[in-house]
C-alpha cells in the first residue's frame, strides 16, 4: 500500500487525521528530509525490520546446518560467516537501535510534553549514519563476508582472517556514531525540554530507562570506536597493538571490546525494562510498585554495568584477582535487575488485570528475562564459568536476555503504541496468537541450548559429536516455530494499516501524556502545550 | 566413545564433582525463585483478573520495608554463591608443587602435547589417574581454548604467553577435548581425545613409542646452542643470575618488585630480558624473541627446572 493511499483513507476520517504527522507530507522527499521525530522513528522502524529479517535468515541457516552433526549444508567457512553476519546485524543494526531509536524516538518528546527532540536535524543525521553503516556492513557481507564472529577477537581478526574485516569495522563504526548522536539528543531533550510541572520523579520509567541508555551510548560507544580503529591500524599497517607476534597484547583488545560490549547489553535491555514498566501498570490498572526504587534500579544497572566487563574473560588468562573482583561486581548488578522483576510482579497484586496482546508480550518478557537473568548467576560464579564459558549455555543465556527479553518487549511496545503511531487498531486475536507462538517457539529454540551447554557443547561449531544431536534438532524445530511467530506480526500489522479500525486517542485508558493527544499525533505533538500536575501511573484501582 | 547423550558429562576430575554440587545448588536456588515468581505472576493474574470479585482494598504503591527485604536477601544469597565460586576458581589456578607439568602447544587447528620425559603426542593427551597435573599452555598463532567437559575445565591458550590450569583426573576413560575459542575455518575440527590411565599403564605408555631424549636433555642442548650457558653457567665470568632451582623461587627485581619465578617469568626473561631485571644485575642480556620456537622454549624451561632438582639431589 502506498502512503498516499493510506493518507487518503485517513483523510476520510475527518479533521483529526488530516492534521496528523503522517499527512504532513506525501512525497518520498518529505520523508527523507523530515525533521519530525515521529517520522524519523518510522524510518528507523522500516530499516531495522529489514535488517532483522536479514539477521533472521542467517540464524535460520545456522539452525538448519546444526540439525545434523555433520557439516553438510554449508561449508565451514560459510558457517563462520553466517554466525558473524547474524551477530553483527542483530547487535548493531537491530537490537541497539531497536527500542531507543524507534519507540524512544517516537515517544520521548510525547511523554515529556515536548514538541520534538532537542536537535531534530541531528536526529535525522543519526538515521543517515545508521543507514550508511548498515550499507557498508551489507557491502562487506555481499563482497564475501566476515569470519571473525561479532566479537572480532585478535589476533585472529587482525593477522589471520582472510575476510572483509576492515569493511565490516567501518560499518560498525558508522552505526556507533549514529548511537552517540541519538544518545546525546535524548540526554539534552530530557534535561531541557520537559513540560511545565514534569519534574524528574514525574518522568515515566520509559523515559528514565532511555535516559540511562543514552548515558551508556554516549560514554561507552567512543571506546568501541577507538578499539575498532586500533584493530584496523594493526590489520592494515601491521602496527603491533594486539598481536603478540608484533609486540601487542591480545587481552588488551578483549578488555577494550567488552568495556563497550558489556554496557551494550544494558543498551539493549534497559529500554525493554522501560517498555514493561509502561505496559504492566496500564493493564493491571495499578501504579507501578515502588516507582522510585525502579528509577534508582535503572540508574544502578547503568552505572554498575560499566564495571563488570571482565566477566567475559574469566578463562582468558586475565589475572585471577581481576576475575574475583569482576565476579563480585557481576553479582552486584544482578540485584537491581532482581528488584525490577519483583516490582513488576508486585504491580499485579490487587490489580484489575486484562490480557490484550501487549500485556501478553510483556508478561512473556518478564518470564524470559527472569530465566535469562537467573542463568546469568551461573556464569557470574567463577568456577562454574570455567566450565560454561564459550558453550551453548552462554548462547542460551544471552538469547534469553536479548531475544526473549528485548525483542519480546519491543514487540509488546509496538503493539501497545501501534494505535498511537498509525492511528489504527491491529487485530487483537492475531496479536495474542502471535505472542503465544513466539513465546513457545522461543523456549523450544533456546531452552535445549542450556542443556547442550552444560553437557559441554562448545559454541561456534559447524559440526559436532553425535550425542548432541537430539537437543540440536529440538532447538532447530523451535527456530522454525519462532520464525513463523515473527512473520505473523509482519502480516497482521501491515494488514491493519489499511483495514484496521481507526484508533481513538487513548484506546487503553493509559495515563501517559502521549495518550492525551490525537492518534496519530499532529506534527507538533500537542495542540496546547501540556502542564503536568501529578506523577505517572495514576491508575486507580476499581475506577474504570 | 559411546554416542549416548548424558546431561551431565562424566565427572573425570575431582573438581568436576565439586562444580556439579555448586551448579545443583544454584539450580535449586534459582529454580525456587523462578517458580515462586511464576506462581505469583500466574496467581495474581488469575485472582485479580478484570472480572473477578477479589478484595482489592488496601493495595499500596510502595512499601519500603518490603523493597529493602527483596534487595538485601538476594544480595546476601549472591555473596554466598560468589564466595563458593571464587574458592573453587582459585583452586584451579593455585601453584601446586606436587602437580606434574604437561606442556600443550596449540596451533590452527591441532593440539600438540609434550610430557617431561620427552614423549610427544598430537590430537591426544594421556594423563595418569589420581595424580595432580598442571597444564602449561601456549599458542603459535591465534587464541585457542583448552576445554574438557568431563573435567569441567577450560583455559584459553594465548599466543605470546603461558596460561596454566591444574586438576586431578579421578576416573579412567576417554574424554572429549574441544577448542572453545573460535579460531578460524576448522575451529570445529580442533578436537582431540583425553586418555586417563591408571599410573602403571600411563608409565608404560610414557616409555613406549619412539625413543627420544627427555625435554630437559633437549633443553640442555638448546641451552648450549643458543649460548645461554656462556653467561649463566656456574664458571662464567659474566655477571649473570644463577638459574639453579629458579622455578618456584622468590626473585627480587631491580625496580623493587618481587615475584615467584614460574614458566611465564622464565619465558619473558628470554624473550623480553629488560622486562624483569633481577636486582643487582645489569640489563645486558640480548632478547631471543623470534629466534626460539615455542616448543624449544618449553624444553629450555624444563632444563632449568631439572637442573635445580639435580642440585638439590646432589646435596647431602
Amino acid at each position: 500500500m502506498t502512503s498516499a493511499q493510506r493518507d487518503l483513507n485517513l483523510a476520510e476520517e475527518g479533521a483529526t487525521a488530516a492534521t496528523s504527522y503522517l499527512t504532513a507530507g506525501h512525497t518520498l522527499r518529505s520523508w527523507l528530509t523530515t525533521r519530525d521525530h515521529k517520522r524519523i522513528a518510522l524510518l528507523y522502524a522500516v530499516s531495522i525490520t529489514l535488517f532483522f529479517c536479514l539477521g533472521g535468515i542467517a540464524a535460520a541457516l545456522i539452525r538448519l546446518e546444526l540439525a545434523t552433526p555433520q557439516g553438510d549444508l554449508v561449508s565451514a567457512d560459510t558457517y563462520n560467516k553466517l554466525f558473524t553476519a547474524h551477530g553483527v546485524i542483530m547487535v548493531w543494526l537491530f537490537l541497539i537501535p531497536s527500542i531507543p531509536s524507534v519507540l524512544g524516538n517516537f515517544l520521548m518528546p510525547l511523554m515529556i510534553g515536548a514538541r520534538d527532540l532537542a536537535f531534530p536535524r541531528l536526529n535525522l543525521a543519526s538515521w543517515y549514519l545508521y543507514l550508511a553503516g548498515g550499507a557498508v556492513i551489507l557491502w562487506a557481507l555481499l563482497a564475501g563476508g566476515v569470519d571473525t564472529g561479532w566479537t572480532f577477537y585478535t589476533p585472529f581478526s587482525t593477522m589471520f582472517s582472510n575476510s572483509h574485516v576492515v569493511l565490516a569495522l567501518a560499518g560498525v563504526l558508522l552505526t556507533g556514531f549514529s548511537s552517540i548522536l541519538t544518545g546525546l539528543n535524548f540526554i539534552v531533550t530530557v534535561h531541557t525540554m520537559r513540560a511545565p510541572g514534569m519534574g524528574w520523579f514525574r518522568l515515566p520509567l520509559f523515559v528514565w530507562a532511555n535516559y540511562a541508555t543514552a548515558l551508556i551510548l554516549v560514554l561507552a560507544t567512543p571506546v568501541l570506536a577507538m578499539t575498532l580503529v586500533l584493530l584496523a591500524i594493526e590489520r592494515l599497517f601491521q602496527v603491533g597493538i594486539f598481536d603478540p607476534a608484533l609486540g601487542g597484547d591480545p587481552l588488551l583488545f578483549q578488555h577494550l571490546f567488552w568495556f563497550y560490549s558489556h554496557p551494550a547489553v544494558y543498551i539493549m535491555v534497559l529500554p525493554a525494562m522501560g517498555v514493561a514498566s509502561e505496559i504492566i501498570p496500564c493493564f493491571a490498572r495499578r501504579p507501578v510498585f515502588g516507582y522510585r526504587f525502579m528509577a534508582y534500579a535503572i540508574l544502578a544497572i547503568a552505572v554498575i554495568g560499566f564495571l563488570v566487563w571482565g566477566h567475559h574473560m574469566f578463562v582468558s588468562g586475565q589475572s585471577v584477582y581481576a576475575g574475583m573482583v569482576f565476579s563480585l561486581l557481576s553479582f552486584m548488578v544482578a540485584v537491581p535487575s532482581a528488584i525490577k522483576v519483583f516490582n513488576w510482579t508486585a504491580t499485579l497484586y490487587k490489580g484489575r488485570i486484562t490480557f490484550p496482546a501487549p500485556m501478553l508480550y510483556t508478561l512473556g518478557f518478564v518470564g524470559l528475562f527472569t530465566v535469562g537473568g537467573l542463568t546469568g548467576l551461573f556464569l557470574a560464579a567463577l568456577a562454574l564459568d570455567v566450565h560454561l564459558s564459550d558453550t551453548y549455555f552462554v548462547v542460551a543465556h544471552f538469547h534469553y536476555i536479548m531475544v526473549g527479553g528485548s525483542v519480546m518487549a519491543y514487540l509488546g511496545g509496538i503493539h501497545f503504541w501501534w494505535p498511537k503511531v498509525t492511528g489504527r487498531m491491529y487485530s487483537e486475536a492475531w496479536g495474542r496468537l502471535a505472542a503465544l507462538v513466539i513465546f513457545a517457539g522461543f523456549n523450544l529454540t533456546f531452552f535445549p541450548q542450556y542443556l547442550l551447554g552444560y553437557a559441554g557443547m562448545p559454541r561456534r561449531y559447524h559440526s559436532y559429536p553425535e550425542e548432541f544431536q537430539l537437543l540440536h534438532v529440538l532447538s532447530s524445530a523451535g527456530a522454525v516455530t519462532l520464525a513463523v511467530g515473527y512473520l505473523l506480526p509482519l502480516g497482521y500489522l501491515a494488514w491493519s494499516l489499511r483495514y484496521g479500525r481507526p484508533a481513538p486517542p487513548n484506546p487503553w485508558r493509559a495515563t501517559g501524556l502521549e495518550w492525551q493527544t490525537t492518534s496519530p499525533p499532529p506534527p507538533h505533538n500537542f495542540a496546547q502545550p501540556p502542564v503536568v500536575v501529578r506523577g505517572p501511573y495514576a491508575y486507580t484501582d476499581g475506577a474504570p | 566413545m559411546t554416542p549416548a547423550f548424558h546431561l551431565l558429562p562424566a565427572d573425570g576430575a575431582a573438581s568436576a564433582t565439586r562444580l556439579d554440587s555448586l551448579a545443583l545448588c544454584l539450580l535449586l536456588l534459582t529454580g525456587a525463585v523462578a517458580l515462586a515468581l511464576l506462581g505469583l505472576m500466574i496467581g495474581f493474574s488469575v485472582r485479580y483478573r478484570a472480572g473477578s470479585k477479589a478484595d482489592r482494598s488496601g493495595a499500596r504503591a510502595k512499601d519500603l520495608g518490603l523493597e529493602l527485604t527483596w534487595t538485601l536477601i538476594p544480595l546476601l544469597l549472591f555473596l554466598g554463591v560468589y564466595a563458593w565460586g571464587a574458592v573453587d576458581y582459585l583452586a584451579l589456578y593455585r601453584l601446586d608443587p606436587a602437580a606434574q607439568p604437561v606442556f600443550v602447544v596449540a596451533k590452527q587447528w591441532m593440539w600438540k602435547a609434550e610430557h617431561r620425559g620427552g614423549r610427544r603426542e598430537v590430537g591426544e593427551l594421556h594423563l595418569p589417574l589420581g595424580r595432580p597435573v598442571r597444564l602449561v599452555m601456549t599458542s603459535q598463532d591465534v587464541i585457542h581454548s583448552f576445554f574438557v567437559p568431563a573435567f569441567r575445565i577450560k583455559q584459553d591458550v594465548v599466543p605470546g604467553r603461558y596460561t596454566a590450569i591444574s586438576f586431578t583426573p579421578s576416573r579412567a576413560g576417554e574424554y572429549h577435548l574441544f577448542c572453545a575459542e573460535f579460531c578460524g575455518t576448522e575451529h570445529a575440527m580442533m578436537t582431540g581425545r583425553i586418555v586417563v590411565q591408571p599410573p602403571a599403564a600411563f608409565a608404560r605408555w610414557l616409555t613406549a613409542g619412539p625413543r627420544q631424549p627427555g625435554m630437559a636433555a633437549r633443553g640442555f642442548e638448546l641451552f648450549r646452542r643458543y649460548g645461554c650457558s656462556g653467561c649463566h653457567a656456574a664458571g662464567s665470568t659474566v655477571h649473570a643470575p644463577d638459574l639453579t632451582g629458579l622455578l618456584g623461587r622468590r626473585v627480587h627485581l631491580q625496580d623493587g618488585r618481587a615475584l615467584t619465578a614460574d614458566e611465564a617469568y622464565v619465558r619473558d626473561s628470554i624473550l623480553l630480558p629488560r622486562k624483569d631485571v633481577v636486582a643487582g644485575y645489569e640489563a645486558v642480556m640480548p632478547s631471543f624473541a623470534g629466534q626460539v620456537g615455542e616448543e624449544d622454549l618449553l624444553a629450555i624451561i624444563e632444563y632449568i627446572r631439572e637442573s635445580g632438582h639435580d642440585e638439590r639431589a646432589a646435596r647431602p
